[in-house]
């Protein structure tokens, strides 16, 4: 018991950050996690959703542009994207431009976050189009025959189902979201891994800081994990398979 | 825009980057597929077989590591692998390790996971009946396996495999954090020692794109054929 | 080539027969059982371990390593050991020390009382102070003027504690991100990410010198530590190894210590032949003299 004490006490410590405690050194590594993800999730949501339409649109030009889009965002690994963004881009934009983007304060947090966001977006896009064309034909067809617009078809007839259909797969692309939040760190964001390897460096409790965070990832994935297969049998489309 | 872009720098680097970081990168990925799907394969069969405890020792492991960055695995293997080894060996000191070799046990142990449920989705969707034929003629579970499920679940699910195959070509530039020498670790160090991190950059992202959009076309087209015997 | 070097490793280990010189222990029979010895150096700590020309590690600590290399042989009268390079960064060093990846760690590590618990330093080769690097055009000049603004240091270092520690003391309201090298910090502020890249003096004259232009650049007067010892790393707690180490990193500073050092501060060093002139101290040059490995910086105010 002792021992178990023992092993825990360094969370208790006084941070040589000077900010309180290990222990809140690492929630506050946690709260930038979810501040990342819920911006990057948002920004996936909306980008993925239009771009993924974008796929099933008939003009052939539109088709290309989200193709290229997809690609571009699917075949560059996520730790040169925010590269990209944080320090390429700024020297690309007029001067005065690339100035005001990096004296931004927090530039390197909005950049992982929207970074993020724009990689993942790629992937709901996929998902998102991929719903669209399966769902048979006739529901477009007859979507038109009532007179319907291509806009009205797909936001009455077409994208509340595929949304549907797209739950448990975005659900996963959200949990991934969340762990490629971890590659903030890269550019200097102490999120959560970061504040476990921030805590190492000053303790070298290195097993010590690296469960804590290894624990908290952990709970936060079987959290997640939960709520959405509640929300998932509440939309889930009677008659259609669902993965239990 | 591009005024002041100085290629010669890229031009200057070309030597370093491919013949050291690209084959690094390469033979990282190619190895860690390779591992990752033998190790896969083995936690597939552990978590079909039905054994007691083995499919509840292959989920755990399965849903342990899918909840976890990879960054957070690398940065834990990078300091434990050398006193697993000293476990291993009985050494009474930690065992130096090469950060490659390091390197290669994390990729091969993380992605495992996710060959596994590829393995696992390959052998389900075969039809039952043809392993009890297999057991009617008398074959054992091994020869069940090696003969009858195991080559065609491979084959058709090599589009998949191939696939993430090229997420894990993409995820071993993670390795920058450590400043091994990978290809981006290469890209950024000479970008960072002759101030020309603009153009490392781009270039890197240029190669990456290029290779992963190449593979993904090939795959695509393997992916037709491989449908057709199915 | 990586694997069965491994494979041979583990295959020396499991056969106690094949382990000679009985007597040996810890660090130096590991060096003679595998034939190998490792050092960690750094990528970009100017002058003393980077990246030079063909991207080999050179530098002054690079050179004091070589030599004590020269000496481990010397001891174990096996001239055939190889010598294998790993580069670190300064998150890494300490935990690839203490894991027994690294044997040497060769760079612009601060020895202090903290990680003595984790590491051990044979005798100083260098004193220095935490100080900022700004662009002159942004008219900081002192530490009160960073008040609110962004600045940067090095992920585990011990300026981003001595930052942090005084970002709380003083009140500054300092935005602190992390870099993951000096070079990255430095880049920081050449890109306007952040106002002022804390660091030691010497690191930030390196990098300064090696710029694009230099001239934009100007080294703080304040600053944030006094003078701190900077020694070669090695295993904690392996005293025959230390004392091999000791002895030969007194008898270099005593014999050649002010000529290795004009070489590195004070001629044009590689890969942009930049002289650093930086004239010895007297501190410094007392320290050759009668070397220490104290982690104390009063100890080397003589």
């Amino acid at each position: 018991m002792d021992k178990i004490v023992d092993w825990f006490s360094i969370f208790w410590q006084e941070s040589a950050e000077g900010t309180g405690t290990y222990a809140y050194t690492l929630l506050l590594g946690l709260q930038l996690t979810l501040e990342i993800s819920v911006i990057a999730a948002v920004v996936a949501f909306v980008m993925g959703s239009i771009v993924g339409v974008c796929r099933t649109l008939p003009s052939p030009l539109v088709r290309r542009l989200s193709g290229a889009y997809v690609e571009f965002f699917r075949n560059i690994p996520l730790l040169v994207q925010l590269f990209l963004w944080y320090f390429v881009l700024p020297e690309l934009l007029p001067r005065d431009i690339g100035m005001w983007l990096k004296q931004v304060p927090h530039s390197n947090f909005y950049t992982a976050a929207f970074g993020l966001g724009l990689f993942t977006s790629s992937r709901v896009a996929v998902q998102l189009s991929a719903a669209i064309t399966s769902m048979p034909r006739g529901q477009k067809m007859a979507a038109t025959a009532l007179g319907l617009t291509t806009r009205q078809s797909y936001t009455n007839v077409l994208l509340p189902m595929a949304y549907r259909i797209v739950f448990p797969p975005l659900t996963s692309e959200l949990l991934n979201l969340i762990k490629n939040s971890s590659v903030a760190l890269t550019i200097g964001v102490a999120e959560l891994t970061q504040s476990a390897r921030n805590m190492d460096s000053y303790t070298f409790q290195t097993f010590q800081a690296f469960t804590a965070a290894t624990l908290i990832y952990l709970v936060l994935n079987i959290t997640i994990t939960a709520v959405m297969r509640r929300i998932e049998h509440g939309v889930a489309v009677p008659g259609m398979l669902v993965a239990k | 825009m591009f005024s002041n872009f100085d290629f010669q720098v890229i031009i200057d680097a070309l030597p370093y980057l491919f013949l050291q970081g690209m084959v690094f990168t390469l033979k990282l990925t190619l190895l860690a597929a390779i591992f990752g799907t033998i190790f896969g394969t083995v936690l597939a069969l552990m978590r079909l077989s039905g054994v007691w405890p083995l499919p509840q020792i292959a989920g755990a492991y399965v849903n342990f590591v899918r909840s976890l960055p990879l960054l957070l695995v690398i940065f834990w293997f990078f300091f434990l692998v050398p006193f697993i080894a000293q476990k291993m060996v009985g050494s009474p000191r930690p065992i130096p390790i090469d950060p490659f070799l390091t390197a290669l046990i994390t990729f091969s142990l993380f992605e495992a996971v996710f060959f596994s449920e590829i393995m696992r989705a390959g052998i389900q969707s075969l039809p039952k009946g043809q392993v009890a034929a297999g057991y009617a003629l008398g074959l054992s579970y091994t020869q069940v396996m090696r003969r009858i499920v195991l080559p065609q679940a491979f084959r058709n699910m090599l589009p998949v495999l191939l696939t993430q195959t090229i997420v894990l070509f993409q995820d071993t530039s993670l390795v920058y954090v450590l400043s091994l020498n990978d290809f981006l670790g290469i890209a950024g160090k000479i970008g960072q020692r002759d101030g020309r991190l603009t153009e490392m950059y781009i270039f890197a992202a240029l190669v990456y794109f290029l290779i992963s959009f190449a593979a993904s076309q090939a795959v695509r087209r393997l992916q037709a054929h491989t449908a057709i015997i199915r | 080539m990586a694997l069965s070097r491994w494979v041979l490793g583990l295959a020396l280990f499991a056969m106690p027969g094949l382990a000679q010189a009985q007597d040996l222990t810890g660090t130096l029979k590991k060096i003679k059982d595998t034939g190998t010895i490792t050092i960690g150096y750094r990528e970009t700590s100017i002058p003393f371990s980077y990246l030079g020309a063909e991207n080999k590690p050179v530098g002054f600590a690079m050179d004091i390593c070589e030599k004590v290399v020269d000496a481990v042989k010397k001891e174990l009268k096996d001239d055939a050991i190889k010598t294998n390079y790993i580069a670190v960064t300064s998150s890494t060093r300490i935990p690839l020390i203490a894991n027994g990846t690294v044997d040497l760690e060769c760079g612009s590590t601060t020895n202090n009382a903290e990680r003595q618990k984790q590491v051990s330093y044979t005798n100083s080769h260098y004193l220095s102070e935490s100080k900022y690097v700004t662009k002159k055009a942004s008219n900081i000049n002192s530490i009160a003027d960073l008040k609110g603004k962004t600045v940067v240091s090095t992920a585990g270092t011990t300026n981003i504690k001595q930052l942090n520690e005084r970002n709380q003391a003083d009140n500054l309201g300092l935005t602190i991100l992390t870099a993951k090298d000096h070079a990255e910090g430095f880049l920081m502020v050449e890109t306007d990410r952040a106002a002022a890249f804390v660091m030691d003096d010497i690191l930030l004259a390196g990098l300064a010198a090696n710029s694009k232009d230099p001239s934009l650049y100007v080294i703080s007067t304040d600053a944030f530590s006094k003078a701190e010892p900077y020694g070669i790393m090695l295993p904690k707690g392996d005293e025959p190894f230390k004392k091999v180490v000791d002895a030969a990193t007194a008898e270099i500073y005593k014999a050649e210590g002010p000529a290795l050092y004009t070489k590195w501060f004070g001629t044009p060093i590689p890969p942009k032949n930049i002289n650093l002139n930086l004239p010895l101290s007297p501190a410094l040059a007392k320290q050759f003299e009668a070397p220490l490995d104290s982690a104390d910086p009063d100890a080397y105010i003589r």
